[in-house]
């Protein structure tokens, strides 16, 4: 539930609800028309509501066919929503029409990519790429002004300001997201969408991004929506965690609460399955099945085939997310007692 | 897969990097892989000396040439149907003969190898403009406009390009008086010929656009709101490039003997302005009466420039190719 | 006598600017139904180093030194005929992307019994029999049917199931398993590493799992070691080594890994990384991002040496009889 909008102290930075979208993978017509198909549509996202107060981190986290990127793009407006409102520091992005009207709020909310290497144009040289958000908005216009700007944002990601002659090929993985993230922040912006950034390095550079993230976070007052599928990493940097399954949220809690106390048995599962790093020796029971396909979704709760506790109103009816204290879990089980603590 | 070090890669170390800056581009250039590829096929350099050449001779004709052989004054039957210079009853002054107005054919083919090259250039520059940016179109916007421009392409490809080039040429005759056809003639050529080819450069950049398009780096530049043409043009076409250039240098091949087909056809370029391609049908008039070198050596120029322009292609293309490396 | 034995191997690129050494110098060994995890991050040498013992390395790349040994034969000196005989027979292998793996154009079944009849030279009948029992080993359901099946028809966890039923079939020795995993999903990872841990126990095969998951490691491996710049950094049995690092390099590796049980502010960072094969530092190659470096660090390459328990560091903190000594 989004927090009271009294006004602009308390009224969360980004709020979402009932956002779903669609995407039609049907087979072009005439192999329709040919093998009698009807369309196919691809429910990436079912309806997911929530928000994010100024200055926390929101993480999403979930498996493949979950969602959570294209919840990302919804935000930041790459895709327009099939259903449902996003609300950017109150203004209702679907009433901004032109690209003209879109820009302002558009300066204030930034992405970063999950593959260092596809998210800087290869001919580009780093300069530049970096002052592209600036050119766009008209933050600046003096030549000398833009590069000195560009050189802050070199330091302050961990680079040398010299760098910005360079092309991206010249720099390591770690390095070309330490851009990225410079050319993020080469907007002012106020929130940033992070989608999956360190998924593709290595554990040792993923360390030195996460911790400069959070230092950027702290210095600039940023607010995160953090995509991961790596539960440890999503625990490391937000104050709240989503748990998607199926274009839904199973479940949202306060970092400390969804591990010390899962509620809903597929958040449980993905505890499970994360490998015991502490080697207490932890007895694991991997839970069978697979994530189904989302164009095919089961009935009702999409988790039902694979939980040990679905009956048969878990087969028919999609649970709804439901508040208790600080967590809302979509889960009739938990709605209705059932579930062990 | 995760990756920070990349590996084991062909790259410079710091030192050396740091050392090539200082050397400034040339030098840069004289040590990337490139140029690496070239100086090591001489093959490669051959055909590139050999295009050169040509190139030059063309180019500086008006100042190369030891006779002008548009001057009519300095014309004389007399010295019509000579032999080269080597053979029995050649004259010293005209190196590859004279054809049977008088004129030096040396001299000839040089201004004849410039049109040529003039009109392979500039339809080139035509199919390559006109294509490049109908695949940009058509592989970024998608959806039905991508459908229709295919289709037209797939239709455009049921016509010989030949055939095509002559249906052009043949309309514009057609509607045009005959003094004004002349003076457009060498740039309705141009417009047949290169109306005839754009369609590989389409596809090309249409399925590298395709691919483009879909990486995160257009995502970040539609995350700040630039309009689809502002990322067409400055995001994803200096990434579709690459191939277009391959595909030029191969169909300047083309282009140039397209022309020259139309020319010896006799509807190409005007009489005016003779191609090599016109050179070699007059001269084939007297093929069997013994004057041979009036067809051959504008025919032999032909076959050099076009071989060696097509060499050059193919080695750029196996350079450029990634995967090859 | 161990099952397969590596000796101060070491393999080269030679580059127009210079031989590029991948993997210098490496030695280990594996016993019969051992499961030894190679773990260290991109650029580390430990892929090049399994493709180098089944002898798959691209040329221009090559073997340039040591020695690699099977049951005490050399198989890195075998001519190709020989070698392809041993590579499914005695030594399988399991890739990362089970879809360029398995053939699109054959169904998974013959491509199950073509393995085995090539390798074990059974009837038709036979292997297509024990082709169906491989799937239901590994958890196919409704194996008897689906083994005519497409690999485009199975999911991403399916297909690394067919890809380790492949790998096992011809009953091999040992198993090379390149990254099993890292292309699946976390609840489908955790039974993929069960199901390779279950089958290897059951038939006694020894794994060499490469990875740069340390946690695939510690649910999965006997034994670790990890790999820096194509040098083994240390080795040891995973209780030691991942509980307890010795070398400054794996310390620090553990501690940038994020943890579920405890909440840190800031995670332990080595600064900087993985130098590129063409600029190896001389002496230890992890000296310029060490803490503890001191002046022999940078002169001389360390080799391993033991430090506690069974396990052995390469870094000059452990030269005195295996007690840690203070930086100088």
């Amino acid at each position: 539930m989004p927090l009271d909008g009294a006004g602009g102290a308390t009224r969360p930075l980004l709020e979402v609800e009932d956002l779903a979208r669609d995407f039609d993978v049907s087979k072009p017509l005439l192999f329709r028309l040919l093998q009698g198909e009807g369309r196919r549509i691809l429910h990436a996202v079912a309806g997911v509501s929530f928000s994010i107060p100024r200055g926390t981190t929101l993480s999403l986290v979930g498996e493949s066919g979950c969602g959570k990127t294209t919840v990302a793009r919804l935000v930041v407006g790459l895709y327009a929503p099939t259903r449902g409102s996003i609300r950017i520091d109150g203004i209702d992005m679907a009433t901004l029409r032109s690209r003209a009207a879109q820009a302002p709020v558009r300066r204030r909310i930034q992405m970063i990519f999950q593959d260092p290497y596809a998210s800087l144009n290869p001919r580009w040289r780093v300069g530049n790429i970096i002052a592209e958000p600036i050119r766009a908005f008209g933050l600046m216009r003096d030549r000398s002004e833009i590069e000195a700007r560009v050189g802050e944002l070199l330091r302050q990601v961990g680079l040398s300001p010299k760098d910005a002659e360079k092309y991206p090929h010249e720099f390591s993985g770690g390095q070309r997201q330490r851009i990225s993230i410079a050319r993020a922040l080469s907007s002012d912006p106020e929130f940033l969408v992070c989608d999956e950034p360190t998924s593709a390095l290595d554990v040792s550079v993923q360390a030195q991004i996460l911790n400069l993230m959070k230092d950027l976070q702290q210095r600039l007052g940023l607010t995160y929506l953090f995509i991961s599928h790596n539960l440890a990493v999503v625990r490391h940097m937000s104050d709240r965690i989503g748990v998607m399954y199926l274009g839904r949220i199973v479940e949202l809690a306060p970092g400390e609460a969804l591990f010390a106390h899962p509620q809903h048995p597929y958040t449980r599962l993905l505890l499970e399955a994360i490998p015991d790093l502490e080697m207490t020796g932890r007895q694991r029971t991997p839970v069978g099945g697979e994530v189904p396909s989302p164009i095919d979704p089961p009935s009702g709760c999409a988790f039902h085939p694979r939980c040990p506790f679905a009956n048969a109103r878990c087969k028919a009816e999609v649970p709804a997310l439901l508040r208790r204290g600080e967590v809302e879990v979509a889960c009739h089980a938990v709605a209705e007692g059932r579930l062990p603590a | 897969m995760p990756s920070d070090a990349p590996g084991v890669e062909l790259q410079t170390s710091a030192p050396l990097r740091a050392e090539a800056r200082r050397m400034g581009r040339i030098a840069r250039f004289l040590d990337s892989d490139l140029w690496y590829s070239f100086s090591r096929s001489p093959l490669t350099v051959l055909s590139a000396l050999v295009a050169l050449t040509l190139i030059g001779g063309a180019v500086f004709a008006p100042i190369l040439a030891p006779h002008d052989p548009f001057d009519l004054a300095t014309l004389n039957l007399m010295d019509a149907f000579n032999p080269p210079a080597w053979m029995e009853g050649g004259d010293p002054r005209f190196l590859l003969g004279t054809d049977d107005q008088g004129r030096d054919l040396f001299s000839t083919i040089m201004y004849g190898a410039r049109i040529s090259l003039f009109v392979g250039f500039c339809s080139v520059i035509f199919a390559m403009t006109l294509g490049v940016t109908i695949g940009l179109v058509a592989g970024y916007v998608g959806g039905t406009t991508d459908a229709v421009l295919m289709r037209i392409a797939d239709i455009k490809l049921t016509f010989p390009a030949i055939l095509v080039a002559l249906l052009v040429d043949g309309l514009v005759r057609a509607a045009l008086p005959r003094e004004l056809h002349d003076r457009v003639a060498l740039w309705v050529v141009i417009f047949a010929i290169g109306i005839s080819n754009w369609v590989q450069y389409a596809r090309t950049v249409r399925g590298s656009t395709l691919v483009e398009k879909n990486k995160e780096y257009v995502m970040a530049a539609r995350v700040i709101g630039l309009s689809d043409a502002r990322i067409m043009t400055s995001h994803v076409l200096p990434n579709v490039m690459g191939p277009v250039l391959v595909i030029a240098t191969l169909n300047l091949g083309f282009a140039i003997l397209a022309e020259a087909t139309l020319s010896f056809l006799g509807v190409g370029v005007p009489p005016t302005q003779p191609s090599l391609g016109t050179l070699i049908r007059v001269g084939n008039d007297f093929l069997f009466s013994g004057e041979w070198w009036i067809t051959v050596f504008p025919g032999i120029t032909l076959v050099l420039m076009v071989l060696s322009v097509n060499l050059l292609g193919d080695w750029l293309r196996d350079a450029l190719n990634p995967k090859l490396r | 006598m161990p099952l397969l034995e590596v000796r101060n191997l070491r393999v080269e690129f030679p580059t127009r600017r210079g031989v590029l050494t991948a993997v210098d110098r490496v030695s280990f060994s594996i016993d019969e139904g051992e499961v030894l995890g190679v773990v260290g991050e991109s650029g580390a040498g430990k892929s090049i180093t399994g493709n180098a013992i089944i002898r798959l390395i691209e040329p221009p790349g090559r073997i340039a030194g040591g020695e690699v040994l099977l049951s005490g034969r050399r198989i890195d000196t075998l001519p190709p005929q020989e070698m392809r005989r041993v590579r499914g027979k005695e030594i399988g292998a399991i890739f990362q992307d089970p879809l360029t793996t398995l053939n699109p154009l054959y169904s998974i079944g013959r491509q199950l019994a073509e393995t085995m009849q090539t390798h074990l030279g059974l009837s038709d009948r036979e292997a297509r029999a024990r082709a169906i029992k491989w799937l239901e080993d590994v958890g196919i359901p409704g194996a008897a049917q689906r083994i005519d099946a497409y690999p485009h028809q199975f999911s991403g966890g399916m297909r690394q199931r067919v890809v380790i039923a492949l790998a096992l079939c011809a009953e091999p020795r040992l198993v090379i398993a390149d990254e099993p995993t890292t292309a699946l999903d976390v609840s489908i990872q955790a039974q993929v590493i069960a199901l390779l841990k279950r089958l290897c126990r059951e038939h006694g095969t020894a794994v060499m799992l490469v990875t740069h998951d340390m946690g695939v490691i510690a649910e999965a491996a006997d034994r670790v070691a990890v790999m820096y710049a194509g040098r083994i950094v240390e080795i040891g049995p995973v209780r030691e080594v991942v509980k307890q690092a010795r070398h400054p390099y794996t310390e620090g590796l553990m501690g940038s890994i994020p943890s579920l049980t405890r909440r840190v502010e800031r995670l332990r960072q080595i600064d900087g990384a993985m130098p590129r094969l063409s600029d190896i530092p001389p002496g230890c190659a992890f000296n310029p991002r060490c803490a503890k470096a001191f002046d022999r660090c940078r002169a001389d390459r360390p080799e391993l040496m033991p430090t506690q328990g069974a396990s052995r560091a390469a870094c000059w903190l452990y030269a005195e009889n295996g007690s840690a000594r203070d930086a100088a």
